[in-house]
């Protein structure tokens, strides 16, 4: 395998590139990094991934593969001679990719906390947010990661998300850590890890960007639209090629 | 594998349920199919399926898998000596995840914007919606007989649930999607052709009434 050409189209502070390049240094793989710039997506992307337009990708010998979740399952089953991420036994694999599938939802009701309609939109997400990450917690146990004794597929899934908790945090008034000290403590433990503490942007970091793009945007509190709004108009090419605007707040320049 | 016990907790008029059922009689396997009352979820629906007390549920000696094409893997990967449903090459395994994947993503919530419409709008973007949904199918369908080339597969387990909806889509929003889809539609045939599919899709047309019930009792018409 050692012709194979690996690149990773990505975004920085995306909890869903994070989990790729996560699964690429688990199994040691080299490959090529590649930053997007979203409002000005390269043609290779457009090429690559037809359907959505997003990234992560990650382009194996020219054939695309996308979706986040999906890619760390090739990644372990092309290259399975180590580091296997996901469990052998079927039931067990049926549970990682249950709870996977489960944290994929965490992106969504953060940005409602982020980019909320109103302070009653934000407690209710940051309350849904902690039943959310209860509910994880419920399922890691007493085990050190959600893999049991070794660190995989749902571990992967997951821990891209501490990149937000910051900005989750601070938006919302609360800490993670009260609530859900176990999942905190899992997270610490996951960033010992060389392809964590690699793959993951600083939490600070991510948080002036998400003002930044709240300011240029307009959102957060006294907009009058809601987080779902925004968030499918920045999913839409025609919001990035500047023909949908979302309105300003009163007063902002 | 004789003494296997298998329970499938479903709602007849579920497409994501369909996907279970449809496995499960690919591979030639005994079941007890048990009919969930989602207004009276039964206690055992509540315990296997704590997270999201939905169905389908497979229960299997006792111990349960959610989400469908979760439990559609699992079933292909348990009984995996016979009829594969996923391709074994890897490249090829992740298209098919990823167009079941887009299917569970798009096809419910767009179909969901006719049924549930709340003004004509909706229903227009719904339909509009779900024709740019079908034709990038059909771009993925080619000029396969399946979506898993000569052999029925997951993605074809994964879509042709929905087809139970279509006759609500096209009278609650007045179009055929055969004329603007043939090759859709051409694909509905060939797999209605399969005794795992005919046994496991509901009538459409009771599916339909069901519909304009439940519109009643939620106050939409």
């Amino acid at each position: 395998m050692s012709n194979d050409e690996l690149i990773l189209l990505n975004y920085w502070p995306s909890l869903f590139g994070a989990r790729v390049r996560i699964a690429l240094e688990e199994k040691g793989l080299k490959y090529e990094y590649r930053e997007e710039d979203l409002p000005n997506k390269s043609p290779l992307l457009l090429e690559m991934n037809p359907v959505y337009k997003k990234i992560p990708v990650l382009i194996h010998n020219g054939k695309p593969i996308c979706e986040s979740n999906i890619i760390a399952q090739y990644i372990d089953e092309v290259w399975n001679d180590r580091a296997p991420l996901l469990p052998s036994d079927p039931y067990e694999k049926a549970q990682a990719r249950f709870w996977a599938s489960y944290s994929d939802k965490i992106r969504d009701v953060g940005w409602k906390i982020t980019y909320r309609k109103n302070n009653e939109e934000a407690v209710e997400s940051k309350n849904e947010l902690l039943e959310m990450l209860k509910a994880l917690e419920g399922a890691l146990g007493d085990e050190p990661y959600f893999g049991g004794e070794n660190f995989g597929y749902v571990d992967i899934s997951l821990i891209g998300c501490y990149m937000m908790f910051y900005t989750y945090e601070t938006y919302a008034n609360f800490s993670i850590e009260a609530e859900c000290p176990k999942l905190i403590a899992w997270v610490k433990r996951c960033l010992e890890r060389k392809s964590v503490s690699k793959s993951l942007g600083d939490p600070k970091i991510v948080y002036e960007i998400a003002v930044e793009w709240g300011k240029r945007l307009g959102l957060g509190l006294s907009t009058s639209l809601s987080a779902c709004t925004v968030l499918s108009s920045l999913e839409s090419e025609d919001f990035w090629r500047g023909r949908v605007k979302i309105n300003k707040r009163d007063g902002d320049h | 594998m004789g003494g296997d016990e298998v329970i499938l907790l479903n709602y007849w008029m579920s497409m994501f349920g369909a996907r279970v059922r449809i496995a499960l009689e690919e591979k030639g396997l005994n079941y007890e199919y048990r009919e969930e009352d989602l207004q009276n979820k039964s206690p055992l629906l509540l315990q296997m399926n704590p997270v999201h007390k939905k169905i389908p549920v497979l229960i299997h000696n006792g111990k349960p898998i959610c989400e469908s094409n979760i439990i559609v893997q699992y079933i292909d990967e348990f009984w995996n000596d016979k009829a594969p449903l996923l391709p074994s090459d890897p490249y090829e395994k992740a298209q098919a995840r990823f167009w079941a994947d887009y299917i569970d993503k798009k096809l419910y919530d767009s179909g969901g914007k006719i049924t549930w419409y709340k003004n004509k709008e909706d229903a227009e973007e719904g339909k509009k919606e779900l024709l740019e949904i079908f034709k990038a199918l059909e771009g993925a369908l080619g000029d396969k007989p399946y979506f898993g080339g000569e052999n029925f597969g997951y993605v074809d387990i994964s879509l042709i649930g929905f087809y139970m909806r279509f006759h609500a889509y096209e009278t609650i929003a007045n179009f055929s999607i055969e004329a603007e889809r043939p090759k859709l539609m051409a694909w509905v045939k060939r797999c209605l052709e399969r005794k795992s599919v005919a046994k496991s899709l509901s009538d459409p047309k009771t599916v339909y009434e069901t519909v304009l019930k439940f519109r009643k009792i939620r106050g939409l018409d």
